[in-house]
């Protein structure tokens, strides 16, 4: 027990790796103190852990429809009740968690990179290829995020995948922004002249000193967007314009519930509960990220 | 070993242009050690970054070991290295002591980079277990033994020092200059040293420049500056100022342009 915090926390460690994996713990440490970041992550984890083990959780098919049994209030064999097709919510519910996270990562994995290097290639090389790339930056934040992720998916075609690039297209400005203004601090560094000083190319500059520099405040943004992410997500899908039926989306489901929100509420309102814990739960973890890793 | 002739420098344009450096001329030899003082905008600092080829713009002669330097060129990593001012800013806060050491390496092709580290840092009396450490486990004189060691990895003829010691603890001030004295002396090197310190100035160099708005007003040796007879009234003030707050010179202080 005491061995590996030792190794970890030791003042002189002996390798790269362990020097970096004593950093990690410390912020881990640092992180473990803050309650509200440890109910985030617990949420986030949950999530996970859902979306692996769904097919065990769910009690029953989530595409399964039983018209015998439609639009059931919570009971014993529907926790949650049933919907207007007999469709059990809970497990179609447990099974959207899938369809978020594919949403969230597909999201994350392509808007953080592009993101990042149009912002730090921007702000590092500045003259005419920073006032190219940040003229379409503004183009792309001049209009609001849900109205252009409307009007590319009406162009691409409704669907899951393209939901995603829509939002993707639509999010990446304000990351490029947000890059640029750090690497336009880190340029002037003398950490930066030092490395120019030892004759590094401007690509290694970027990539090896600016951009983990930016990573940080990026990766709090993210986790931080991620809550927005998941409801424009739910707003394509409310649309008709996200996943289609009969993919258990949690935004498709409060759609289709909608109708019945009066008589049989909760058709609509377990969905919505989720959506709203989920968010919640990627917002807490954002914030208790910046705390620990923007150290200013 | 350094050559810089009616070296101008301007930054800006129009009306808010600013005359940083105004025909500055001297000469350093090989092994020799050249102080350039001033007061804080004086300037000093710009001639050193230019001759590290950080500043772009420039017009005038400068020359580094007989190689011509031009506005645009790119650094000399062999030639000439720095040492920066604030050793809190100068280190990248998420590399490791051995990711700053060997990268020079990595970047010029040259193998043999554990042993090197090692030495570098036995060569700036920093022992091996502080190569693995991060920048913000260490102290500030311990930073800029560290930058130091970073600057001479490239086993460069000429070094800039940029007030290595102002912002650096008095004790630990001694400290660096010795190491920076003893370095010297085992390397061969060429120090260009930038100061507002004449005692730091009074220790460390052969010869030294005084600066004032972008120009050079005298050049003398520092056997002149320690018998206090400068030529120039500028630096007589300079060196009244040096010896701490006095009333009386503080009420005479002129302004020389």
């Amino acid at each position: 027990m005491t061995t590996w915090t030792d190794y970890l926390l030791t003042d002189s460690p002996s390798s790269r790796r362990q020097a970096r994996l004593g950093q990690m713990y410390r912020k881990w440490l640092a992180f473990r103190r803050n309650p509200l970041a440890m109910v985030g992550l617990c949420i986030i984890v949950a999530l996970l852990l859902v979306a692996a083990f769904a097919p065990l959780i769910a009690t029953a098919d989530p595409l399964a429809q039983n018209l015998d049994r439609r639009l059931l209030p919570p009971s014993g064999t529907n926790v949650f009740g049933t919907d207007s097709l007999g469709r059990d919510i809970f497990s179609r519910i447990v099974y959207g968690t899938r369809v978020t996270l594919v949403i969230v990562l597909l999201v994350v994995v392509s808007v953080g990179p592009i993101g990042l290097l149009i912002g730090a290639t921007s702000g590092y090389l500045g003259g005419w290829v920073d006032r190219a790339l940040m003229r379409m930056t503004d183009v792309f934040m001049a209009f609001p995020r849900l109205v252009l992720a409307l009007a590319f998916v009406a162009a691409l075609g409704p669907g899951l995948e393209n939901a995603v690039i829509a939002i993707a297209i639509t999010a990446w400005p304000p990351y490029a922004r947000v890059a640029r203004a750090e690497t336009l601090i880190i340029r002037q560094q003398d950490y930066i002249a030092a490395i120019r000083l030892q004759g590094a190319s401007q690509w290694r500059i970027v990539w090896k000193h600016v951009v983990p520099l930016c990573l940080p405040s990026l990766i709090v943004r993210t986790t931080l967007d991620m809550a927005g992410v998941i409801l424009i997500a739910a707003g394509l899908g409310f649309l008709g314009l996200g996943a289609q039926p009969p993919i258990p989306e949690w935004g498709a489901m409060i759609s289709a519930g909608r109708e019945q929100i009066f008589d049989q509420w909760w058709v609509a309102t377990f969905p919505g509960i989720a959506i709203c814990i989920v968010a919640l739960g990627f917002n807490l973890l954002g914030d208790g990220l910046r705390d620990v890793m923007d150290a200013r | 070993m350094i050559d810089v002739r009616n070296l101008d420098v301007r930054f800006g344009q129009g009306a808010g242009a600013l005359h940083a450096v105004r025909d500055v001329s001297f000469s350093v030899a090989q092994g020799e050690s050249f102080g350039l003082v001033g007061e804080s905008g004086s300037g000093k600092s710009t001639v050193l970054r230019v001759l590290a080829g950080l500043n772009p713009r420039w017009t005038g002669q400068a020359a580094l070991a007989g190689m011509p330097l031009g506005p645009r060129d790119a650094p000399l990593p062999r030639l000439v290295q720095m040492v920066f001012q604030d050793p809190y800013a100068s280190l990248h806060p998420r590399h490791t002591v051995d990711r700053a050491l060997s990268e020079p390496l990595e970047i010029q092709g040259i193998g043999d980079v554990g042993p090197r580290v090692e030495r570098a840092l036995a060569d700036v009396g920093l022992g091996p277990a502080f190569r693995f450490r991060y920048p913000n486990q260490l102290s500030g004189g311990q930073r800029q033994r560290v930058a130091i060691a970073r600057a001479l990895m490239l086993e460069p003829k000429v070094l800039l020092l940029d007030e290595p010691t102002s912002a650096l603890d008095v004790s630990v001030q001694a400290e660096i200059l010795n190491l920076l004295r003893r370095l010297r002396r085992a390397h061969g090197l060429t120090l260009l040293l930038v100061s507002h310190n004449l005692a730091v100035i009074a220790h460390m160099c052969d010869r030294l420049a005084v600066m004032n708005r972008g120009a050079i007003v005298e050049e003398m040796d520092v056997a002149t500056l320690r018998r206090q007879e400068p030529r120039e009234a500028y630096t007589r003030q300079l060196l009244l100022a040096s010896r701490g707050y006095d009333r009386d010179v503080a009420a005479g202080i002129v302004t020389y342009d």
